[in-house]
């Protein structure tokens, strides 16, 4: 027994040996990206690993992003965190305020000796991860933003101008009247609810989603997503859905579905699902900026983003963190930006990328990702940075239940949206407690 | 004649049982004393802080009224479950039972859906009922039903109810087959000899002997339509329409393993674990008494 088992063990020691002989630092990167996003993540390791011996990246899938972030927690209560998180935007406050289980990126940068500088980044996706003190707490990675999608050959054939996207909601109605007399079956449908028509229309008409600057100024902030501009235009939704121009068709990304298979003629989701309809979008379509009411002074201000940025766990080694910073900086460049921005249809997240994009002559081939952009690259407000609210998944679940029942008329928006407002700050008061 | 079976060494029983006692303790006692634990208190997701809070999580659970109306939807749903389910798999099991020609290809077809793991049967209804691409919801608007379990609260109720007996009807009509094959033909000859029908015959003496099947399915339905059918709603209809689809069971997985509010999500266990233990008591108080085991 023991003579079989000698050759064996000796193999895996001279293999260890070898193995720490020329052995890299390695880190691990925990991702969410799918499909051909999987596969860039995947090839943006490898660009790093191969422009250098000394440290060594390797991105593991590790499900959808709230499936990672669950994973992640699991994970760092066994003492078994990776180094590197992809964090989905809702999750930022959570990360933020767990005492102790991440490390800053400022601080990740500052530990190795690697020049940071928070303000190349654009403003919007800065102040989405930058902590109250002025700290950078997560590496901005993926970030995408509300717009709104249309379908060119449907206005043509419904008399209406197919290069003058209707800028307003007043106007969005007048088209989708215009669709629905034409007999078009769905008019105007929208993906991700809470985010689109609470989240980034408070941005978008520079009001307050939530008090204390939308969660930035402390714990203790409430929701306000109930004042009468918000009521409106979830009245205004209801009766178009009464009228047929509003059509519901779920939750998170699969109203795509709908306008990519020529069945709705507008549509606003996230700036990322643009690789989607352009793939598969048997017609012409254009992007364009989300529609705001015209009444409401400071609007359009500035959409809020969406997507993920990257945290790194605490607890690891000082070479392992020089591993991370040097991989960050590495993907700061702005070449590397800018390739990532025009394969994905994520924003840019450094005004060099956008620039350097420009510079190419990207837009004038693919116009639509721009939108995206300008949307974002304006200056934030206060009431327009972001928001940042603790137990956050759970509000948006909330706002997705109150809204059905006003879209299935058992509830009116104002009752649907007191009742959120209620229910999600009931869960404030419980996060602030947990993490007092 | 004796039953009982008897052991020389005093020990030896002991060290039998230990591995199936260790078991029961790890994987049952230890995690449900964790969840009691747990239970009482608030912690961060990540568990760095965490507050001795007494029953504050279960204050809150019940001064939430839409906590409450989760009960009527979960008690309704697995109402529905186990009766259709029951229902369901008896009449397959009972045909099943009477094929002679090619019998064991109806048994493999009806077994096959217990192999499905929850979430894809989940998916699967949600591709077969979708209102835009649906195959069953084209049809159903062809005879004039607009189906819509987005907004419809009583159709996303149908397709959960749906999906999950489809996904339980395998076990079931094992059980119900087996049982149908246990009782002895003689009887039933016996009863044809005297004159009585199919139907009389299946229910004074076919659907009496199988009681003992019937009440232990009935146990097993309930605790599935509890405990295992969170995967089904996760990829149908996440709870919706507004929570006219929350069962209990989702609202602790979507609390403790999505929002990482382990004390509430904990706390909702203990009560599912206390429904479950009461139910499960009356069932073998009450409903065992018309069981005639032999």
């Amino acid at each position: 027994m023991q003579s079989k088992w000698k050759p064996l063990a000796a193999a895996s020691l001279c293999a260890m040996m070898a193995a720490s002989a020329h052995a890299a630092t390695e880190v691990t990167w925990w991702h969410s990206m799918t499909g051909a996003l999987g596969d860039r993540v995947a090839g943006l390791a490898d660009q790093f690993n191969k422009s250098q011996s000394e440290y060594k990246v390797n991105p593991i899938f590790k499900g959808s992003y709230d499936e990672a972030m669950a994973a992640a927690i699991a994970a760092y209560r066994a003492g078994n965190a990776p180094h590197i998180l992809q964090v989905f935007e809702v999750g930022t406050a959570t990360m933020m305020y767990s005492k102790g289980a991440i490390m800053p990126v400022t601080e990740v940068m500052k530990s190795a000796g690697e020049k940071f500088d928070a303000s190349v980044y654009v403003p919007a996706v800065a102040g989405y991860y930058t902590s109250p003190k002025g700290d950078m707490v997560s590496f901005p990675f993926n970030s995408s933003t509300t717009v709104f999608y249309y379908n060119k050959d449907m206005f043509a054939k419904a008399g209406l101008d197919p290069n003058k996207p209707p800028a307003t909601w007043q106007e969005v109605v007048s088209a989708a009247a215009k669709l629905k007399a034409n007999g078009e079956k769905c008019a105007y449908t929208t993906g991700w609810q809470s985010w689109v028509h609470l989240e980034s229309f408070s941005a978008w008409h520079n009001i307050e989603f939530a008090s204390k600057n939308n969660g930035f100024g402390g714990l203790d902030a409430r929701l306000k997503f109930n004042s009468p501009v918000h009521v409106k235009h979830i009245e205004n939704l209801a009766n178009w859905a009464k009228q047929g121009y509003f059509t519901y068709a779920g939750r998170k990304n699969e109203p795509e579905a709908k306008f990519y298979s020529g069945e709705c003629a507008m549509l606003s989701s996230s700036s990322s699902a643009y690789a989607n309809i352009s793939k598969n979008a048997k017609f012409k379509f254009a992007a364009s900026t989300l529609p705001y009411y015209s009444d409401v002074q400071g609007a359009p201000q500035n959409t809020i983003i969406g997507g993920a940025s990257l945290w790194v766990m605490s607890g690891k080694k000082t070479d392992e963190y020089k591993a991370v910073a040097k991989f960050f900086k590495f993907l700061s460049q702005p070449e590397v930006q800018a390739k990532w921005h025009q394969e994905t249809g994520y924003l840019p997240i450094t005004n060099a990328a956008y620039e350097l994009t420009k510079k190419s002559g990207f837009y004038q081939k693919s116009p639509d990702p721009e939108v995206a952009v300008q949307q974002m690259i304006v200056k934030t407000t206060a009431k327009s940075r972001g928001i940042r609210l603790g137990s956050f998944v759970q509000i948006r679940t909330i706002i997705d239940e109150e809204l059905e029942t006003v879209w299935n008329g058992k509830k009116t928006a104002q009752e649907a949206l007191d009742t959120a407002v209620r229910r999600g700050d009931e869960l404030l008061v419980r996060f602030e407690r947990a993490n007092k | 004649m004796e039953k009982r079976a008897r052991f020389k060494s005093a020990w030896l029983p002991y060290a039998l049982v230990t591995p199936q006692i260790l078991v029961t303790l790890l994987f049952f006692f230890w995690p449900a004393a964790q969840a009691l634990y747990q239970s009482v208190l608030i912690q961060d997701s990540f568990g760095t802080t965490s507050q001795f809070v007494w029953f504050d999580n279960f204050r809150d659970l019940f001064n939430d009224a839409n906590y409450l109306e989760s009960f009527k939807t979960t008690a309704m749903f697995s109402i529905m479950v186990a009766f259709f389910g029951l229902s369901l798999s008896l009449i397959l099991a009972v045909f099943a039972d009477r094929i002679i020609k090619g019998a064991s290809v109806y048994k493999t077809f009806l077994i096959w859906p217990y192999a499905v793991s929850p979430v894809v049967v989940g998916v699967l209804w949600l591709f077969l009922m979708n209102p835009t691409l649906g195959v069953i919801a084209h049809a159903l608007r062809n005879i004039g039903v607009e189906w819509n379990n987005l907004l419809n609260g009583t159709h996303a109720m149908i397709l959960i109810v749906m999906a999950a007996i489809w996904k339980q009807i395998s076990y079931n009509f094992l059980f119900f087959l087996a049982g149908l094959q246990a009782i002895p033909k003689s009887l039933i000859e016996a009863a044809a000899i005297d004159g009585a029908g199919p139907v009389r015959r299946f229910f004074t003496i076919v659907f009496p002997l199988l009681s003992p099947t019937t009440f232990f399915l009935l146990v097993i339905n309930i605790v599935y339509s509890f405990f295992d059918t969170f995967a089904i709603i996760e990829a149908t209809t996440h709870g919706g329409p507004g929570k006219e689809t929350e069962i209990l069971v989702y609202k602790v997985f979507q609390d403790g393993f999505r929002g990482g509010d382990l004390g509430s999500s904990a706390a909702q266990s203990v009560v599912l674990m206390v429904i479950v233990i009461t139910l499960t008591v009356l069932q073998f108080k009450y409903v065992e008494r018309k069981v005639q085991y032999s």
